[in-house]
């Protein structure tokens, strides 16, 4: 089973100063296994999936991602992020590139794929976000969920084996949110390995395999979701859903 | 007659300025076009017929030191190289203005280009007699030196700008001293510093000639205000695109070369031709090591006793010149500016 996991993490501790984000972290995620991460704000979710990539350093424990120990080495690094494609609350396109560009310039860059072939792969991408016909807009004149749904796709040109999520839709006009919402679903469908911060708790029914729920820099309740829904174990995680969920 | 009404008298105060302004129009304008263009003195062997009374500007000045102006005590028969150099430094510009040329290959065409002109101007193989660069001079010699210098102090200036945002105290050390330390003392300084002291610590038997001195002096001083400049541009990217990229796997190189510096230099372009155009006209100051630009060619040429008195005309015949360079670098700025724009609109709601 310790084989079967992409990702790893083990007793993970993580300071911002003198301030301690993450406390003790243990957690696994199977290969092709949904997790929504909930919880309060600066409950330290966002800082987990970040570490994930080392987009954050960590100070104690251990992460291993598809067998790869994260450490402070740039090479570590670098293999992880080969393997894993990130998806931000804010999209993060690069704005002086059109959406094909956008992405094309990693596979080209980092994977040396030839230009044509990287054309090919992102305008297939792009279709499948149900986008190709705005391929060369710049970002700028897409709308956000279309921003998001390129930025879905930018991740993906990279042929990643874990996909995170940073509140993919906590930017986005509420007639947006589905858009972007449906591509993930459909992700996950095709088997994806998944850890998605979210507030969508309908998404989490949907797809989650389990739901994971922090509370400062902890993790109070891993549960598949309708354990989690409808009987949370802990004060805590009621108390957070009668605030998302009660009005 | 409606608009005249509402832009021009559209309230006592508004009418009484247009009233002086046409009246000070009145008293300057007429005796200026008098003086500049009727009763100018457009050709003369010496300088007798703009002595003559009632005589206007002496542009005969300027048409018979034109060529001591653009070249300066080059050999004289020799001016067509420095022309020819001219008018290939004039190709490279327009080449570089045009988007459609922006390829690797214009990096190829510049260092051919340069390498042409510095045969040209040195000679000394392939049939041209040799001219030493003390003889160089006038306009060619500022454009010589603006642009050796912005080609060379820019990329620098990059370099200086990522090396202060590093996260290797060293390289950040280094790039601070370097920044500060010439931003504290002025181009003149520099210049004698140059000019003076360097050749006191070479070793015994090296030298650097004066014109290559003043150039290293230039480039150094221009880097240090242009990293500052370029530093503005990549403050102003925000962080998530830096994590963006870093998401994606691209190494620290590429990350900057093809995220991080096309948009900070895009930002960054107004107060960059801002500082370009300072620096073209801050060529001027080599006069005080003795090298002849555009500027101390002039001057020379009115230090002549039969051309002398005629300053007014041919300082703004030197306005006129530097005027010229700085409006196109503007305009031209402006234009890149507006192409630019449809990508330039940040990330939707960025937080």
């Amino acid at each position: 089973m310790a084989d079967a996991s992409m990702i790893e993490m083990r007793g993970v501790g993580k300071w911002f100063g003198r301030f301690q984000v993450l406390k003790d972290i243990d957690l696994a995620v199977a290969q092709g296994e949904k997790i929504v991460l909930c919880g309060p704000s600066g409950s330290g979710k966002s800082t987990l999936v970040r570490l994930v990539n080392g987009l954050e350093p960590y100070q104690s424990g251990k992460v291993t991602v598809d067998g790869i120990e994260l450490k402070n080495d740039a090479k570590a690094i670098e293999a992880v992020r080969g393997e894993v494609g990130m998806v931000f609350q804010s999209f993060n396109l690069f704005p002086h590139l059109t959406a094909l560009e956008n992405l094309t310039l990693a596979p080209v860059w980092v994977r040396h794929m030839p230009k044509k072939d990287a054309e090919a792969l992102a305008l297939q991408l792009l279709e499948r976000v149900r986008i190709a016909e705005q391929a060369h807009k710049y970002p700028a004149q897409l709308s956000g969920g279309q921003q998001q749904r390129v930025a879905i796709a930018r991740a993906l040109a990279m042929r990643p084996k874990i996909m995170l999520f940073d509140e993919p839709t906590s930017a986005l006009d509420p007639e947006m949110i589905k858009e972007v919402l449906d591509v993930m679903v459909e992700l996950a469908a095709e088997g994806m390995t998944m850890v998605v911060v979210t507030h969508e708790m309908g998404f989490a029914r949907t797809v989650a395999d389990r739901v994971v729920f922090m509370d400062q820099g902890e993790i109070v309740e891993s549960a598949p979701p309708k354990t989690f829904f409808e009987a949370p174990r802990t004060e805590r995680a009621r108390l957070f859903l009668s605030q998302i969920l009660g009005h | 007659m409606k608009w005249l009404r509402e832009n021009l008298f559209g309230s006592w105060p508004s009418a009484l300025a247009t009233l002086a302004i046409l009246w000070l129009a009145w008293m300057l304008v007429p005796p200026l076009v008098q003086w500049a263009l009727v009763d100018a003195v457009w050709s003369a062997p010496d300088s007798r017929p703009c002595r003559a009374a009632g005589a206007g500007a002496c542009w005969a000045l300027i048409a018979e030191k034109h060529r001591f102006i653009l070249f300066g005590t080059y050999p004289y028969e020799q001016h067509w190289r420095p022309g020819l150099g001219i008018l290939v430094l004039f190709a490279l510009y327009v080449a570089s203005a045009m988007r459609r040329f922006w390829r690797a290959r214009l990096a190829l065409a510049w260092l051919g280009g340069l390498a042409l002109i510095g045969w040209l101007m040195w000679g000394g193989v392939a049939g041209l007699s040799y001219v030493e660069n003390e003889r160089w001079g006038g306009l060619m010699l500022t454009l010589l030196l603006a642009t050796f210098g912005i080609a060379f102090a820019f990329p620098i200036s990059i370099l200086l700008a990522l090396g202060r945002r590093s996260r290797l105290p060293v390289v950040r050390a280094l790039s601070v001293l370097w920044i500060e330390l010439v931003r504290g003392v002025p181009l003149i300084s520099l210049l004698f510093m140059a000019s003076v002291m360097l050749p006191l610590f070479l070793p015994e038997g090296v030298s650097i000639d004066k014109l290559l001195r003043a150039l290293i002096a230039m480039i150094v001083f221009a880097a240090a205000y242009l990293a500052e400049v370029v530093r503005g541009g990549l403050q102003a990217i925000p962080h998530g695109q830096e994590e963006a990229a870093d998401a994606l796997g691209l190494p620290y190189w590429r990350k900057t070369l093809f995220v991080i510096l096309p948009q900070a230099l895009r930002i960054a372009i107004p107060p960059l031709v801002n500082t370009f155009i300072a620096f073209f006209k801050d060529t001027s100051l080599v006069v005080i090591i003795g090298l002849f630009d555009l500027l101390t060619s002039i001057k020379v040429a009115l230090g002549e006793p039969a051309w002398s008195g005629f300053g007014v005309e041919a300082y703004i015949f030197a306005s006129l010149v530097y005027f010229a360079f700085c409006f196109a670098m503007s305009r031209y700025s402006q234009n890149l500016e507006r192409d630019l724009e449809r990508s330039r609109t940040h990330v939707l709601r960025e937080n």
